[in-house]
C-alpha cells in the first residue's frame, strides 16, 4: 500500500488501472475528464500493456462500444458525467438487459439547462431505473475502493450487472486528498481476470445476443433483470467482507453515523455526509442526540439495512442532492415508500440541498435539524419538501 | 453457397437485406462476427427465442452498428495481447440506410476515423422501412414515403440522396465500395478485397425493397439490375491511393432511360399519373446525369 496525495478524479483513474480493464472507451466531460485522460497515459506510458484505449466520438458510442466489448469476454470500464451520463441514457438500459458487467465511474454533476458543471446527484439518481448497481462514495478514498469492488460484484456469476459508482463533482473529483493505493498484487488477488462464460462473440461458439423479445418473452426477461439488481445484496455484502478482510477498510450498504437511538434522522448520499457528520459531531458535543444513515449502495436499494437502522427514528429527514421534477427528492419517495405498509413507522420530511453546486454549509444542517424537531413536536410534517438555502429574492 | 444466414426467417418475400447478408457472409466466411442496427435485417432475423445467423451476431441499438464493431475490434486487440493470442474475425458491421446515412452517421464517421479494422455494410433500401417506410436522407428525389408523401402540394421527396460512398471515401480510409444485390460476383468480390485490408472498410449495397418500393416481390433482382442498367445506381471502387476517384466496376454497353426505372415502381406512381411531372423527371435525370458525369460513364 502506498498513500498518495491525489484528486478524486485521478483516484478513480487510478482504481481503472489497479482492475486492469481490457477496454476503455471514453468520452471527455467535466468533472470526469481526468479518467479519460489517466487511462490514456497509462495505455500510452505502457503501464496498461493490453489495454485498448478507445477514443469514442461521443457517450452514446462509448457505452455502444463498451458493451460490445463486453460482449466479447473484455473486462471493460468508462467513465463520465451529466449530460454524457444522459447521451447514454439508451445504452445503460441496454448494458443493463444484456446483463454485462461494465464499471462505469459517474463525476455526479448537475444536469441542464441551464448548463451548469458543478455538482450534484440529479444525473445518476434519474438513471436509478436502468439496472444498474448504484455505488455512492463520500470521498476519494471510497470511490477508488468502491470502483475495485465495482468490478468483482459486477463480474461475480451471481450477479453480471453492470456497475456505477458516483463521487460528487468538484467537492470530491476535484479535490485533493491523501489516498490508500492498494498494491497490485493485493488487486490482482482480490481481483482475478474476468472470463465471460455467458456472453462472448467467438466465431468457434456463434451465438445471437441482443435479439428482440416480443410479448410474451420480454417481461420475463425484466422480472429475471429486477431480481438480479435485488440478489446482488449478498453478493455485495460478501465482496465487502473480503475487501475489509485484504485491505482494512469496512465498508456496507449503508452507514449510521451518531447515536443509535437518536429520534431525529438524517439520509443523504454522498459528500455532504462529510460535512454533515461534522456538524453532528459539534450537536453531541452538546449533549443532543442525532444520528445519520448514509446509503452507499443505492441500487440494489437497501430495504432490509434502511429500515433496521431507522427502527427508533421518530423523524427522518431525507436530503436529497437531487430533484424529481414534478414530485420531490427521490430518495425521499422511494424511502417513504419503503415504511408505507408499516403499523410502526417514523414522520418523514423532504429536504433539497446543493443542486448544481450551491454550497453546502454546516448552518444549513442546523436549520434543517430545527425545522425536522418542530414537525416531531407538532406530531406532523408541515412542509412537504424544502430547499435548503435558496435565495427568495431571486424567485 | 455456404448459406451462413439460415432461410425460414421473417423478411417478407424477395426481401433485399437477406439476399445481401448471404452475399457478404459467402465472400467472408465463417470465422466472422456481425454487429447489426435496429431494422428490418435485425427484426427478421432474431425473433427470440430463433435466429438466422450461423456467426456470432449482436444487436443493441439503431445508431451504433460502427460503435459496437469498434468494440468488438479493440476487445480482441486487447484479449489477443492478454491471452497471448492472435485471433483475427472478420468483423462486419450492418446496417439499414437508416442506420447508416442518418442517426448512425455520426458513430460511423467516428469509427472510420478511429481506422478500426472492420467492414461496414449498408444495405440501402432507401427509406426506414421497419418503421413503416419513412423517407431517409438515402431516399431519392421524387420518391413517394409515408413522410414524403405525394399530394396537390408535394411531388414525393425533394431533397436528392446522400452521396454516402463519398463521405466514407472522404474520411480517407483503405476501401470504400458501391455494390448491388443483382450483381452477386461484384459484391463479393469487394467484400474480400475490403477484408484484406487492416483498417476501415465501406460497402454501400443498393437493395431494392420490393415492399417499400411498391413492385412485386418477383422483381428484386430484375430492380436491382435496371438500377445499374439505366445508371440511376454505379458500381464503383475507390482505394486510399486514390481517393474520391471512383473506379466503375460493371459498366453497362449503354443506358436505358431512366424513366424505364421509375415507371416500374408505385413509390414513383405519381410523377406518371394523373400527368407527367416533367419538372421532377427532369430533376431525377439531371442528377443521374451528374452522377454518370462524375465517375466518368457521361462526358
Ligand atoms: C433511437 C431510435 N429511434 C427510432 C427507432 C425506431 N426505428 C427502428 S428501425 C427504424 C428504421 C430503420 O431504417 P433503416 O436503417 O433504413 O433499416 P430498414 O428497416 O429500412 O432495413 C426506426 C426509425 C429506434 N429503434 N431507435
Ligand atoms: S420491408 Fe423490405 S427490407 Fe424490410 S423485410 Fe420487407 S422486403 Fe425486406
Ligand atoms: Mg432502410
Amino acid at each position: 500500500m502506498s498513500r498518495k496525495i491525489v484528486k478524486g478524479a485521478e483516484a478513480m483513474a487510478i482504481a481503472g488501472k489497479l482492475a486492469k480493464p481490457d477496454v476503455v472507451p471514453a468520452f471527455p466531460i467535466t468533472p470526469s475528464t481526468t479518467f479519460p485522460e489517466k487511462m490514456s497515459e497509462y495505455v500510452a506510458c505502457g503501464e496498461l500493456p493490453n489495454t485498448e484505449f478507445v477514443p469514442v466520438e461521443s457517450e452514446h458510442s462509448a457505452m455502444s462500444a463498451a458493451i460490445a466489448a463486453s460482449a466479447t469476454g473484455a473486462r471493460t470500464c468508462t467513465a463520465t458525467s451529466s449530460q454524457g451520463l444522459a447521451l447514454m441514457h439508451e445504452m445503460l438500459f441496454i448494458a443493463a438487459g444484456m446483463r454485462l458487467p461494465i464499471v462505469l465511474f459517474d463525476a455526479n454533476r448537475a444536469l441542464s439547462a441551464p448548463l451548469n458543471i458543478w455538482g450534484d446527484q440529479q444525473d445518476s439518481i434519474s438513471e436509478r431505473d436502468a439496472g444498474w448497481i448504484h455505488f455512492y462514495g463520500e470521498n476519494a478514498q471510497e470511490g477508488l475502493d468502491l470502483m475495485l469492488m465495482a468490478f468483482r460484484v459486477a463480474e461475480d456469476k451471481r450477479v453480471l450487472l453492470p456497475t456505477m459508482v458516483g463521487i460528487d463533482g468538484f467537492v470530491l473529483t476535484h479535490t485533493s486528498e491523501p489516498v490508500d493505493v492498494p498494491e497490485q498484487k493485493a488487486v490482482d488477488d482480490f481481483l482475478p481476470q474476468y472470463k465471460a462464460e455467458h456472453c462472448y462473440l467467438d466465431p468457434e461458439r456463434p451465438t445471437t445476443v441482443g435479439a428482440f423479445a416480443p410479448p410474451e418473452y420480454y417481461m420475463e426477461t425484466r422480472y429475471q433483470l429486477d431480481e438480479a439488481v435485488h440478489s446482488s445484496g449478498p453478493v455485495i455484502d460478501e465482496v465487502f467482507a473480503d475487501f475489509e478482510k485484504r485491505f482494512g477498510r469496512k465498508y456496507s450498504k449503508i452507514e449510521y453515523y451518531g447515536d443509535r437511538d437518536a429520534e431525529v434522522v438524517f439520509v443523504a448520499i454522498g459528500s455532504l455526509c462529510g460535512t454533515l457528520k461534522d456538524w453532528i459531531d459539534e450537536h453531541r458535543a452538546k449533549g443532543q442526540k442525532v444520528g445519520l444513515v448514509r446509503i452507499i449502495v443505492y441500487r440494489p436499494f437497501p430495504f432490509k439495512e434502511l429500515k433496521a437502522a431507522l427502527a427508533n427514528a421518530k423523524i427522518v429527514a431525507v436530503v436529497d442532492r437531487s430533484i424529481s421534477l414534478g414530485y420531490g427528492g427521490p430518495v425521499f419517495s422511494e424511502l417513504a415508500a419503503a415504511f408505507v405498509n408499516d403499523a410502526k413507522r417514523p414522520l418523514f420530511k423532504s429536504f433539497i440541498i446543493g443542486l448544481g453546486g450551491r454550497d453546502i454549509k454546516l448552518n444549513d444542517f442546523e436549520n434543517i435539524y430545527n425545522a425536522a424537531s418542530a414537525d416531531l413536536k407538532a406530531g406532523k410534517v408541515n412542509e412537504k419538501m424544502h430547499w435548503v438555502n435558496i435565495n427568495k429574492e431571486m424567485l | 453457397m455456404a448459406d451462413l444466414l439460415a432461410p425460414g426467417h421473417r423478411g417478407c418475400a424477395g426481401c433485399p437485406a437477406s439476399i445481401c447478408v448471404r452475399q457478404v457472409l459467402d465472400a467472408a466466411g465463417p470465422n466472422t462476427i456481425c454487429t447489426n442496427a435496429t431494422g428490418c435485417l435485425e427484426v427478421m432475423t432474431t425473433p427470440y427465442p430463433e435466429t438466422a445467423w450461423k456467426v456470432p451476431w449482436a444487436h443493441s441499438a439503431f445508431e451504433n452498428s460502427a460503435a459496437m464493431a469498434s468494440g468488438i475490434e479493440a476487445a480482441y486487440k486487447a484479449l489477443n495481447r492478454r491471452n497471448g493470442t492472435n485471433k483475427k474475425p472478420n468483423i462486419i458491421a450492418f446496417a439499414g440506410d437508416g442506420g447508416t446515412f442518418d442517426i448512425g452517421l455520426q458513430a460511423l464517421s467516428g469509427a472510420l476515423e478511429r481506422g478500426h479494422r472492420m467492414l461496414f455494410v449498408c444495405y440501402d433500401n432507401e427509406a426506414y422501412m421497419n418503421t413503416g417506410i419513412q423517407r431517409c436522407s438515402s431516399s431519392p428525389i421524387g420518391a413517394w414515403t409515408t413522410t414524403s408523401p405525394e399530394g396537390s402540394c408535394s411531388s414525393g421527396k425533394t431533397q436528392r440522396k446522400k452521396p454516402i460512398a463519398m463521405i466514407a471515401a472522404a474520411h480517407d480510409i483503405p476501401y470504400v465500395a458501391t455494390a448491388c444485390i443483382s450483381y452477386p460476383q461484384d459484391l463479393k468480390a469487394k467484400v474480400k478485397k475490403a477484408l484484406s485490408f487492416d483498417g476501415p472498410s465501406f460497402l454501400h449495397v443498393f437493395a431494392p425493397c420490393p415492399t417499400g418500393w411498391r413492385f412485386p416481390s418477383e422483381k428484386t433482382i430484375a430492380m436491382g439490375k435496371l438500377a445499374v442498367e439505366t445508371g440511376v445506381f454505379v458500381l464503383y471502387e475507390m482505394t486510399d491511393a486514390e481517393p474520391m476517384k471512383p473506379i466503375v466496376t460493371v459498366k453497362p454497353k449503354e443506358f436505358r432511360p431512366v424513366e424505364e426505372y421509375l415507371q416500374a415502381q408505385g413509390r414513383f406512381a405519381h410523377l406518371f399519373k394523373p400527368k407527367r411531372d416533367e419538372v421532377t423527371l427532369k430533376r431525377i435525370q439531371e442528377d443521374v446525369d451528374r452522377k454518370l458525369k462524375w465517375v466518368g460513364l457521361k462526358p
